[in-house]
This record gives structure tokens, C-alpha cells and sequence, in this order.
């Protein structure tokens, strides 16, 4: 089957196309070059005058795992205000800030997305994570394996193990998971507060093993370059949400000294104590600090006003966060000397000084940050905002005055506290572009997908032109996954099953003697147990894996 | 003969896999690390493995066909028991959303007590591995710990810890009726301490105890024939552990309203965390109960006591009650589903009755269709919950009985639809 998208408008940062009319060919679900004059088209679509770009790519969005699961059982009430009932092809389930697993797949196709990839996957939990996305349908899927709360990390670190050992623990564990990147959450802080303390600065030790969030952060951003991650060490940094924290990560950024490093959420670790409510934006300050840095990428965590639940692995800060909760109920759980997790709902409201700022400061984030290939779109779903609401940050970004007539009706001091209304960027279509398709792309390290040109897997989205680009986002005229057609006019028109990407960093084999013993002497699961097999993904008939290639062998 | 080790266990809640089990034909043999409720329920023969109709041996095809013939005649399906894996849930679910059914675990009335107390406060809990490394003192609430399951305490506190010096001196508080057997006694001699209440009592006992917890000044001396000075003398223990965890079996707290006492056990664990560590751990998991919420959660955003008949899934913990659906003829079919315990078996009801359940169940009333399934981690491969919700274990095929799975045979149905 030959398909022609005829006329359409390209966007494609990954082959430097921006704006470009031409034609893309697709067959057996890729991209193919212009046929021959001879072969015949079985099928055209008419793009003239629409905008076209691959599917989109959310790098960071709690979509699968245990923490996300207890969102959902906390929150009935938001459930039964956004029930999704079942069609001809759709099954059912409910929205809103933590949907339902076929749910999520589907809105996040009729938003013309084709892939996601959860950020905070325990390596004892990523059976559940596996199992929650496998019931996820159209997208691809993937996720980053959490360490560095984890005893077994820590007493390596004690017992000053060399690199190399941290190298093939870290690349062990990505295969046992079915991983394809690595993240860090408040480093050691989640097992400090298992030791009862409440907060770890950068250069704090842990009080039963003396290591600091820095040495665990140097250790693990080397460790992934070394064993041929392509996706930085991506790090949820120590102080979330603490006013002052501004310090914090500039110190983390400079502490990293050069190695490839992902900030995530960046948006909750920017904050300064100035003002008469000691708490400002250090987003200028932060936006200066990555510009510099070549070695740093972030995505923002922008906030959005309403109803959310925030799910973390950070269960030292969401303890110490409890109080905010609304409605008044929230989860924390201790979880297997692995790591931890943190559930509290939300409300961001306009009308509170420190949300209308958080809002703030997520925007001038992306606005003050020059390069687009170091900065990704996200909401850190749902902590900031459901994913949702993407298309409503898209025109936030995209267009000044209606930026600046939100920010006019928010609370009066935060307005004086942020440089926002000054500041002219509007965000072009070609680096809505490079954000949510190529760049994600290469960060991740997903071979043939978030581009255009032949060769790549057909994950193509078409936009209708508007003005209003909330609507235009909202709503593309054709999604294809794979070269299937699976949105149109915005609706669910097929569900196919996306692929898991995964990597498989090589180590010494021998390093299972001593995890071996460690799990038999502490542990409550076998090593054999534990480990993920392939079989587990795929043998209910839907679930693929991709082996995308490591950092070294990437073309 | 094949002989499997660090076999896992879909039974017991508590996760073992280090089970050692001898296969010879269709017979299995626990060698090794069996126990009370785990070894019965592996070693289990395999007594029919043909489906019936009407009481009568029928293909599976024809069992199929007859099931899908009930459903498409019901108006309102009740699916009930639902006791099996994950892809067994899968299925179930997506049959339910076909059919608009209402669909309940068989331990759900029991696990709402937790529910309604997540639902409404939350809570700070712990899982098995934390409980086996950092616990040193562990208040057991209106229950049998080692009747629940036998191995907790040689697995989960009678072993190495990582952060205890000798494990052996965790303090294990029952506040509740004493254990029957001996194995919360330490392997130095270490008894646990008893506070004897009955589970009728809890409700005044626990709100005593949280506001001890809280330094609220009580006036009274005694509450329940207890003794306030010793629920004082608790609740100093409790506060000045390192790492304290509180555990209650939701299902067995005695009492109407239980989901009060989680909650205030639930408060009062928080209330802890102003001063030191403490976590919660509520007990479950046995025979897919765990399994069923979870895969309910992701698939539809709530447990399991759901009805789909809006064409989505609606979630009341007392409405959609079965003895109630039943009681109040809201339903006209029972499909029951039980693929791990011959002796889970349906309510006897009027109305029509089919049964997914594990070959060998003996019926009183045989149901209209039965159809013989094999049991997840033994006759094929699957995954479940254990009690603490975080980890799931991957289930292993010990044996070719030829047995369908849940999955299977309720996916044949729906395309037999």
C-alpha cells in the first residue's frame, strides 16, 4: 500500500526543512522516497495549505507505574467528572488528571502525539509500569529507570566502589527494567527521608552512608555516558519546590562539570526569595546558566491553573508538600530499598500568589532559553498540568498578547514580580517543532522516528492552519502512527498498538554474583525474579520491543 | 519429573517465590518453603479438565458458545469472583465493557475499608522489603499475622536487616487477640507483647491511641478494659522507633464501619511522621484481590466494584455490592471467576449461572456452564500483585495441563459476541 500526502506545508527540524511545501510517501509504515512514475498511489490525501510535521514526542509524562495507579484509586471524584464511555473501536475509562491507560492513549493521538515515555520507572516496579503501558494504545512507549535513593547504589558508594562497577549496576538494571534512559530523584533524598531526615541539600550527606546528592549525581551522569545512554542522566534535582532553590540548581549545574545532564521540571527548582512573599522567579538566572552550558538540556514542568494530582518519586518533598494538598488526602509510600513515591493533589490557582508565579516562571523559562533543541515542552503530566492542556501552553508560547491577557488577570503581586509581560519572544512553528518532534527525538536517541524524511517510521501529524493555535493543536485534521491512520478531524479513527523502546547497555555479567547475594540477603524477590524478560511485553500478542541503538552507534 | 525452584506464589499475598516444586505429569509436589495456605493450593490435582453445560461434558467450543449465548440474552451481567492475573483481568474488563456488566472482587467488601480510607485521607505505607530492613517496632491491629500468612516472619522480620544490628529484638506489639502459633516469637526467644482487646473494641481503643500519639490529654483510666497507662506506654514505643510499621487486615477488623479504623490507624501513622518514621501496611493479596484493583485502576480509573452499563465505568463501593445486585434483582447473570481456589465457589443463586473457575471445583448446584481454567503460575505463566502493592511477580508455567487460561477463555467469549 502506497499513500501520498500531497501539497502539505513541512515542518521538519530534523532535515532543517521549516515551512517548505513538498509531498511524503508512505509504505509499510515508513516514509519512503517519490516512487517511480510507473508505481501506482493506492491512496492520496490532499494537504494543501495544512501544516504537517512528524508525531510528536512527550519526553516526560507520568504515564505508567505504581505512584500513577495510586493517583488514580485517591481520585474518584475527578474520575467521575470526566467519564469517557466506550465506541465501536475506543474502549472506555475516564479523564482528566490522571486518565485512565486507553484513555491516555487515545488523547494523546487525537492531540497528535505518537510517543511518550514515562520518566520515573523503579526498577521494582517496572513490571507495573510495562503493564500499564502495554494497555496504552497507538503510542510507543518507553521510560527512564530511577536510581539513586537505592541502597544498593548507596553502598556501593560507601564502600567506594570503582566507576566501572557503578557502570554495569547502572547498565544491568536498565535491561532488567526495560529501560531506555536513567533518572535520579532528589539523589539519595528519598532514602534520607527513609532515615528520618527531612530535607538534602546538594553537599548534605545522608546520615547512614555520608554520601551527598553531588557525589551521586557525578557518578550516575558518568555512568550513563560511559555505557552509550543517549539520553543525559535526566535529574529530578534535590529542593523541589523550596523557595530558594535557584542555588541549588545553578550548583547542580556547574557541579556536573561539563557531563551530559537533563533537568527535568525545571520550572519547581527555579525559584529565588525575593519580595515581600520571599518567593520570586530565578528563571533569568536559570534561562543564563543553560544558555551557557551546551552540556544541559530541560524540559519546563509548566503549571497551568486547575484541578491536577502531583505524583513523584520524591517522597521527602511531597511529605513535606502534604499540607498544600486539595483535596485534603495524599499518599507517600516507602518502596523497597529502591526508592519511594508521593502522591498529592493540586489545585493551581490564579488567584494564589505562588501558583500565578509558578505559572510565571515556567514561561519566561521557555521564552528566556535560546536554543530549542535543549528544551522540552511538558507539563511533567500531571504535576503541572494534565498533558491535556498542551495545546493551551502551545498558544501561550506562540502568541505574546494573549499571553499577556492571562497574565493581566492573575494575582496583582505576582504580576510585579515577573519580567514576563516584557519579554516579545513568540515561539514559530518551526521550534514548536524542534521541541516536541527532532529534539525529543535525539535526546532520547530514538532512531528513524521524530522526522520526516525517508527512511523514518511514518508518525505524521496535519494541522489545519489557525490563527488561534490552542485550537489548531488541539485538533489535527490526520494523525498516523506507523503509517496507519489513526485520528481524523481529531477523533479516533484506528488503535493500533504502539512499540516499547528500550536500549541494552552492555556490562560485565559477573556483576550478578554480588547483586545475586543482595538479593537473597535483603531483598524479597529473587534476581531471577526480578528481571524482566522479553516475553513479559509481548506475549499477549500486542506489545513490541525496539532496541534502539546506543549513544556510540547512533548515526 | 521436572523440578522448579524459586517458584513464586500467587497465593498467599506476601510474594514468596522461593518455593521449590516437584512436576511429574499433572501432580505437583511442594518440596521446599511451602506453608499452610500455599502448599494445599499448588499441590492441588487436576480433577476435570472438560467444560459442562447444563451438567453435561462439552467441547470448550461448544462451553464457549453456550456462555456467549447467556451473555447475549442478559440484560444486566453480574462478574463476580474475578480472582485471577493480570491478562486474566484484561479480558475480564474488556468483556465487561462489551457487555456493560457490573464487575466485583470477591474480597472487596473487605479491601473497601481501605478504600474508603484512601479515598477520603490517604495514607503513608511501606512494602515487605522496607519492613524487612528498617522495622524495629511492628504493632500488629486486630489480626493473626501468621494465620494470614504463615511465612511473614521468617521471611519478613526473622532474617538479616540492613539497617537493624540484631533483628532478633524487633518489638512485635499485637493489639488485638494473641496469635495462635509461636511464629512471632524471635529465634532468641523474644515473645511479643500483647494487648489484648477484642476487635468490637478497636474503634475507642485506636482513637484512644492516636490522641496519646498526639499528646491529647485523656481523663479516663481505662478505655475497653485497657488500661490507658498502657496504650500511653504504646504509643511511646511508637514514637520513639526508628522505623515503626502499623498492620491491619482490612477484612477482619470485626466491625462495621472498619474503614474508620484504617483511617484512624492511617492518621495516626501520619501523626507519627511529626516525629520520627512510621508506615502503614495493610495486608491482602491473596488470590488476585490485589491484582484485580490494580489492573481496575489503570484500566478504568477505580477498584474494583465498578458497572459499566453507561457504556463507562462507574464506581460506587456500596451500590454496586453483588449480594446486593443479586438481593435486589438488579441483575440477571452471574459469571463468576475464580482461577485459583476450587473452594471460592459462586453464591447459589436463581439466577443463571457461568463459572470460569479452577478445574475441580465441586458444585452443590451445577452452574449452567462451567468451564475448567488452569491456575495462573501453575498451568501458565502471568503476573500478580502481592499485599503491598508496588511489586508484581512474575507467575511461572510448572506443568502442560492443556487448561485454558482466564485470559483465553473469556477473550473467546467476547469474539463469540
Amino acid at each position: 500500500m502506497l499513500t501520498k500526502l500531497t501539497g502539505g506545508t513541512i515542518y521538519d527540524p530534523a532535515k532543517g526543512i521549516a515551512g517548505q511545501q513538498h509531498d511524503i510517501y508512505i509504505q509499510d509504515g515508513r516514509i519512503v522516497n517519490p516512487p517511480t512514475a510507473d508505481q501506482l498511489i493506492d491512496k492520496e490525501y490532499n494537504l494543501q495549505g495544512k501544516v504537517v510535521m512528524s508525531g510528536a514526542i512527550d519526553m516526560h509524562t507520568h504515564i505508567g507505574g505504581g505512584k500513577g495507579n495510586i493517583a488514580r484509586m485517591l481520585m474518584p471524584e475527578d474520575h467521575r467528572a470526566d467519564p469517557v464511555a466506550r465506541t465501536h473501536i475506543c474502549r472506555s475509562g475516564c479523564g482528566h488528571a490522571m486518565p485512565s491507560t486507553f484513555v491516555t492513549g487515545y488523547r494523546y493521538a487525537e492531540m497528535g502525539y505518537t510517543s511518550c515515555f514515562e520518566p520515573a520507572i523503579l526498577p521494582i516496579n517496572a513490571r507495573q509500569a510495562h503493564m500499564e503501558m502495554a494497555d496504552i494504545p497507538i503510542v510507543d512507549k518507553g521510560g527512564y529507570v530511577m536510581l539513586g535513593s537505592d541502597d544498593y547504589l548507596l553502598r556501593m558508594l560507601t564502600a567506594k566502589k570503582d566507576q566501572q562497577a557503578i557502570n554495569d549496576y547502572v547498565a544491568w538494571t536498565i535491561q532488567a527494567a526495560k529501560a531506555i534512559g536513567v533518572k535520579v530523584v532528589n539523589p539519595g533524598g528519598i532514602n534520607a527521608f527513609k532515615f528520618n531526615q527531612r530535607k538534602l541539600d546538594l553537599d548534605e550527606q545522608n546520615n547512614h552512608y555520608g554520601v551527598t546528592p553531588r557525589e551521586i549525581l557525578h557518578v550516575l551522569a558518568t555512568a550513563v555516558k560511559a555505557i552509550g545512554v543517549s539520553h543525559p542522566l535526566h535529574v529530578h534535582g534535590c529542593n523541589l519546590g523550596v523557595p530558594g532553590n535557584m542555588h541549588t540548581t545553578l550548583d547542580t549545574i556547574q557541579g556536573i562539570a561539563g557531563l551530559p545532564m537533563h533537568l527535568t521540571h525545571i520550572q519547581f527548582h527555579s525559584y529565588g526569595t525575593e519580595g515581600d512573599f520571599k518567593f520570586s522567579s530565578g528563571a533569568a538566572q536559570i534561562a543564563e546558566a543553560i544558555n551557557k552550558n551546551k552540556n544541559i538540556t530541560i524540559d519546563v514542568g509548566q503549571v497551568l491553573f486547575g484541578q491536577t494530582v502531583t505524583a513523584s518519586g520524591d517522597n521527602m518533598r511531597q511529605h513535606a508538600n502534604h499540607k498544600h494538598a486539595n483535596p485534603n488526602k495524599w499518599v507517600t509510600m516507602d518502596i523497597e530499598c529502591d526508592a519511594g513515591c508521593g502522591v498529592v493533589p493540586f489545585k493551581y490557582k490564579d488567584q494564589n500568589f505562588v501558583n500565578a508565579l509558578q505559572w510565571a516562571i515556567g514561561l519566561e523559562t521557555f521564552l528566556l532559553v535560546d536554543d530549542p533543541w535543549r528544551i522540552f515542552l511538558t507539563t511533567d503530566h500531571p504535576n503541572g498540568a494534565p498533558f491535556t492542556s498542551y495545546p493551551h501552553l502551545i498558544r501561550l508560547l506562540m502568541d505574546r498578547s494573549f499571553r499577556n491577557d492571562m497574565l493581566a488577570t492573575l494575582h496583582p503581586e505576582a504580576q510585579k514580580m515577573t519580567t514576563l509581560a516584557s519579554i516579545e519572544r513568540e515561539y514559530s512553528l518551526n521550534e514548536i517543532a524542534i521541541m516536541t518532534r527532532a529534539g525529543a527525538a535525539k535526546l532520547i536517541g530514538l532512531k528513524d522516528r521524530g522526522g520526516l524524511s525517508a527512511g523514518n517510521w511514518a508518525d505524521i501529524t496535519v494541522y489545519t492552519e489557525h490563527s488561534n493555535r490552542e485550537l489548531m493543536f488541539t485538533k489535527p485534521d490526520y494523525v498516523f502512527k506507523d503509517g496507519t491512520l489513526v485520528v481524523l478531524d481529531g477523533k479516533v479513527v484506528g488503535t493500533p498498538w504502539g512499540t516499547t523502546h528500550t536500549i541494552k547497555p552492555n556490562y560485565d555479567a559477573s556483576v550478578e554474583k554480588e547483586l545475586n547475594n543482595y538479593f537473597d540477603r535483603y531483598l524479597t524477590m529473587k534476581l531471577g525474579n526480578f528481571k524482566i524478560s522479553d516475553d513479559e511485553l509481548t506475549e499477549d500478542g500486542r506489545g513490541r520491543i525496539t532496541v534502539q541503538p546506543l549513544a556510540g552507534d547512533l548515526t | 519429573m521436572i523440578e522448579f525452584n524459586d517458584v513464586p506464589s500467587p497465593f498467599c499475598g506476601i510474594g514468596t517465590d522461593d518455593l521449590s516444586i516437584q512436576v511429574d505429569g499433572l501432580s505437583l509436589k511442594v518440596l521446599a518453603n511451602g506453608c499452610s495456605v500455599n502448599t494445599p493450593l499448588f499441590e492441588h490435582p487436576i480433577t476435570d479438565t472438560q467444560a459442562r453445560v447444563k451438567g453435561q461434558c462439552v467441547s470448550l467450543d461448544d462451553a464457549i458458545a453456550a456462555a456467549a449465548e447467556h451473555l447475549r440474552r442478559s440484560q444486566h451481567t453480574l462478574i463476580a469472583g474475578c480472582a485471577t492475573d493480570v491478562n486474566g483481568m484484561r479480558a475480564l474488563l474488556s468483556l465487561a465493557d462489551h457487555t456493560g456488566a457490573f464487575v466485583e472482587n470477591i474480597n472487596f467488601s473487605g479491601a473497601r475499608n481501605n478504600f474508603l480510607a484512601l479515598q477520603d485521607s490517604g495514607w503513608m505505607n511501606t512494602t515487605l522489603a522496607e519492613v524487612k530492613n528498617r522495622c524495629d517496632v511492628l504493632l500488629v491491629v486486630g489480626t493473626d499475622l501468621e494465620q494470614f500468612a504463615p511465612r511473614f516472619f521468617e521471611r519478613y522480620l526473622w532474617t538479616d536487616a540492613m539497617f537493624l544490628a540484631d533483628s532478633t529484638q524487633r518489638h512485635i506489639i499485637y493489639l488485638g487477640k494473641a496469635p495462635i502459633g509461636q511464629a512471632a516469637t524471635s529465634p532468641t526467644g523474644k515473645a511479643p507483647q500483647i494487648i489484648d482487646c477484642a476487635n468490637e473494641d478497636l474503634p475507642e481503643v485506636l482513637a484512644v491511641l492516636r490522641a496519646l500519639v498526639k499528646n491529647r490529654p485523656i481523663r479516663a483510666e481505662h478505655v475497653a478494659n485497657l488500661a490507658i497507662t498502657e496504650l500511653s506506654a504504646l504509643a511511646e514505643q511508637l514514637k520513639h522507633a526508628n522505623y515503626g510499621v502499623v498492620t491491619w487486615a482490612a477484612g477482619s477488623l470485626g466491625h462495621s464501619n472498619g474503614e474508620l479504623s484504617v483511617q484512624m490507624l492511617s492518621e495516626m501513622v501520619k501523626d507519627l511522621n511529626d516525629y520520627t518514621r512510621c508506615s502503614g501496611l495493610p495486608l491482602g493479596g491473596k488470590e488476585g484481590d490485589q491484582t484485580a484493583n490494580q489492573v481496575c485502576g489503570w484500566t478504568t480509573g477505580y477498584p474494583a466494584r465498578l458497572n459499566f452499563a453507561q457504556g463507562y465505568p462507574e464506581y460506587d463501593p456500596f451500590l454496586y455490592d453483588s449480594a446486593q445486585l443479586i438481593a435486589n434483582n438488579e441483575v440477571d447473570t452471574l459469571l463468576w471467576v475464580h482461577a485459583f481456589n476450587i473452594n471460592a465457589l459462586p453464591p447459589v443463586t436463581y439466577l443463571p449461572t457461568l463459572v470460569i473457575g479452577r478445574s475441580g471445583m465441586q458444585f452443590d448446584t451445577e452452574p449452567d456452564v462451567y468451564i475448567p481454567i488452569g491456575t495462573p503460575g501453575i498451568d501458565h505463566t502471568g503476573h500478580a500483585y502481592r499485599m503491598d502493592n508496588v511489586v508484581a511477580i512474575r507467575l511461572k508455567k510448572l506443568r502442560d495441563s492443556g487448561l485454558p487460561s482466564t485470559a483465553d477463555v473469556l477473550h473467546r467469549i467476547q469474539l463469540a459476541l
